[in-house]
């Protein structure tokens, strides 16, 4: 058979081809969109760190006039706070991520559906409970609820620093942690569910076919499966835990200093309630302290990202993602 | 270390549906016994009715005998956990713990039974284990690697060696080579020659080549129409279901005429 002869237009069409400008304008628009999200993060890192120059750079002195520094220089204010807003979310988080795998695991492995439904959906509920509600309940509610249990502690274990002299009403750093881990349970609960839930069930079989029970097999398949996941889910819910505001600020009675007795009240204090509480009246160089204090914050937050980052891909090869 | 199987009137059910409907079979103990079958026609469903994984799925459940050395698998009393630690199985994919490095993975059933192991022992069984599923010397310098960083044929052959490190008395295979190249299939077919010595093994397989190959009997499994039950239609030497068959659905489909 003879080739045929070229025809008159190509074969491959060249110049405009209908489609083209529908691609332009999505790849246009979802590269701007990541490209918008870098720009918000340097944004609000340059406000913090301008702002935060001038109490950067003020000696001792200049901050004699500010009340609420108690004539502390810059880090001896900070100090405490950071310490304070650290040990809350330990709290939170010591208690919320056990609490959140065993909710998770019943409602992926263990509950009936139409239970295990319903559950998440509660979980979800209370995701959407503003931080002011938590605020009063921890008040009002989780409070009085607490003191005897604290009072337990503090003459049965009392021996141990954490938990010496106790004092009424239970405004410590232990129930805004408590309040915290409520708080930020939902989040955790939700996202290690469905890490849990998309444990492949190939896994899950081999384990059963091996003869393993139901909680071996979950020990040797979904919990590694979910590790990664389960490190994600708790630097989320720390990240909330640390710049929670309103919550503290109700449950906390205030105080700067760094120490260890959980069940003292007056002895901490957060940084995101420090600003809340301190801004309204601040000024002048007591504004660029509050921002400097929340510069610091935003560090903190990158800095556990970081960590937790740096931790899942530590052991990326064994994660089951290849 | 392998043991007969007498099924009797078995059904399985998934919910209502009946999936595989009064299947008789006598699994003969160091044999390869193939089960074959068009899609659907419920040889998978059987094959794991023989370690109880059938019922794993929500709302799946058996009636029936499966009598192994005097004991009813489905007898009361029976722990399905137990039962699994007798009758061990291998998987259509390849699914070796990807959190796991490969010496963990052989481990990952001995461990489950004794917590406790001397390295020496664990070490003698790795090694005892990997060597019968012809992994050993591939794998030998990288024990410690993931088991996802080989290739899907070793894969299979380290989740073989899983399996056979509790040391069962039955091994099921579900479609084992069916996600392999060529060359990792006859990989896999010698093995199984290999293991037959040791122990019961049936096999679930498309490839009708392949049952003439590894098999010493085989069942031929069919359906009547979508949405009725999976029959056992016949069974017999495999020499002579390839040959000779005596239902003309058997050599209708052997022949390749359907299915």
């Amino acid at each position: 058979m003879a080739p045929a002869p070229p025809s008159e237009r190509p074969v491959v069409r060249t110049g405009r081809v209908p489609g083209r400008l529908g691609n332009r304008v999505f790849s246009g628009i979802s590269t701007g969109a990541g490209i918008l999200i870098l720009v918000i993060l340097a944004a609000v890192a340059a406000f913090l760190l301008i702002r935060a120059i001038p109490a950067f750079q003020a000696s001792r002195e200049d901050f004699a006039d500010i009340d609420f520094m108690l004539g502390r220089d810059l880090w001896g204010f900070v100090g405490p706070l950071v310490f304070g807003t650290v040990i809350s979310s330990t709290i939170a988080l010591l208690v919320a991520v056990p609490l959140s795998i065993g909710i998770a695991l019943f409602i992926s492995h263990y509950a009936p559906r139409k239970l295990a439904q319903g559950l998440g959906y509660l979980i979800d509920l209370l995701a959407a409970i503003p931080s002011v509600i938590f605020g009063l309940w921890g008040i009002q509610w989780l409070q009085p609820l607490v003191s005897p249990l604290f009072s337990w502690l503090s003459e049965n274990l009392g021996f141990i620093p954490l938990f010496t002299d106790y004092q009424a009403p239970a405004r410590n750093i232990m129930t805004a942690g408590l309040v915290l881990a409520i708080m930020i349970l939902p989040i955790i609960t939700a996202t290690i569910r469905e890490v849990f839930l998309q444990t492949p069930r190939l896994h899950e079989e081999a384990s059963l076919a091996l003869g393993a029970t139901r909680w071996e097999m979950i020990r040797q398949a979904v919990l590694p499966f979910g590790r990664s996941g389960i490190i994600s889910a708790s630097m989320l819910g720390m990240g909330r835990a640390l710049g929670e505001t309103m919550a503290v600020l109700m449950v906390l009675s205030p105080g700067y200093l760094i120490n260890f007795f959980l069940l003292q009240p007056g002895q901490h204090q957060s940084i995101a309630a420090n600003i809340a509480s301190h801004f309204p009246e601040a000024s002048g160089l007591g504004v660029d302290v509050l921002i400097a204090s929340g510069f610091i914050l935003f560090l903190l937050t990158f800095g556990v990202n970081l960590v937790a980052r740096w931790i899942i891909n530590r052991r990326a090869e064994f994660s089951g993602a290849n | 270390m392998s043991k007969r199987i007498d099924v009797s009137d078995l059904n399985a059910y998934y919910g209502d549906f009946l999936a595989v409907e009064g299947v008789d079979m006598v699994i003969e103990p160091r044999t390869v016994t193939a089960l074959i079958g068009p899609s659907g026609c419920g040889k998978s469903t059987f094959l794991r009715t023989l370690n109880r994984m059938h019922e794993v799925i929500p709302g799946a459940y058996v009636t029936g005998k499966a009598v192994m050395d005097g004991q009813d698998l489905y007898g009361p009393g029976i722990d399905p956990v137990e039962v699994r630690r007798q009758v061990g199985m291998v998987f259509q994919r390849p699914n070796p713990f990807p959190t796991m490095s490969i010496e963990d993975n052989v481990l990952a059933g001995v461990k489950l039974n004794n917590r406790r192991m001397k390295k020496a022992d664990a070490d003698e069984l790795v090694e005892g284990a990997l060597t019968a599923a012809n992994l050993w010397n591939e794998v030998k310098d990288r024990l410690d690697r993931p088991g996802s960083s080989l290739s899907g044929g070793q894969q299979q052959r380290l989740c073989i060696a899983r399996a056979i490190a509790v040391q069962p008395q039955v091994l099921l295979m579900d479609e084992p080579c069916s996600a392999l190249d060529p060359i990792s299939t006859l990989a896999i077919e010698d093995l199984i020659s290999e293991l037959k010595n040791d122990y019961t093994i049936v096999i679930v397989t498309h490839n009708m080549q392949q049952a003439a190959r590894v098999s010493d009997r085989t069942g031929f499994f069919n359906i009547a129409g979508t949405g009725r039950p999976g029959h056992l239609i016949e069974m017999d030497d495999t020499t002579t279901m390839f040959s000779t068959p005596t239902v003309k659905a058997t050599e209708d489909y052997i022949s390749g005429r359907f299915g």
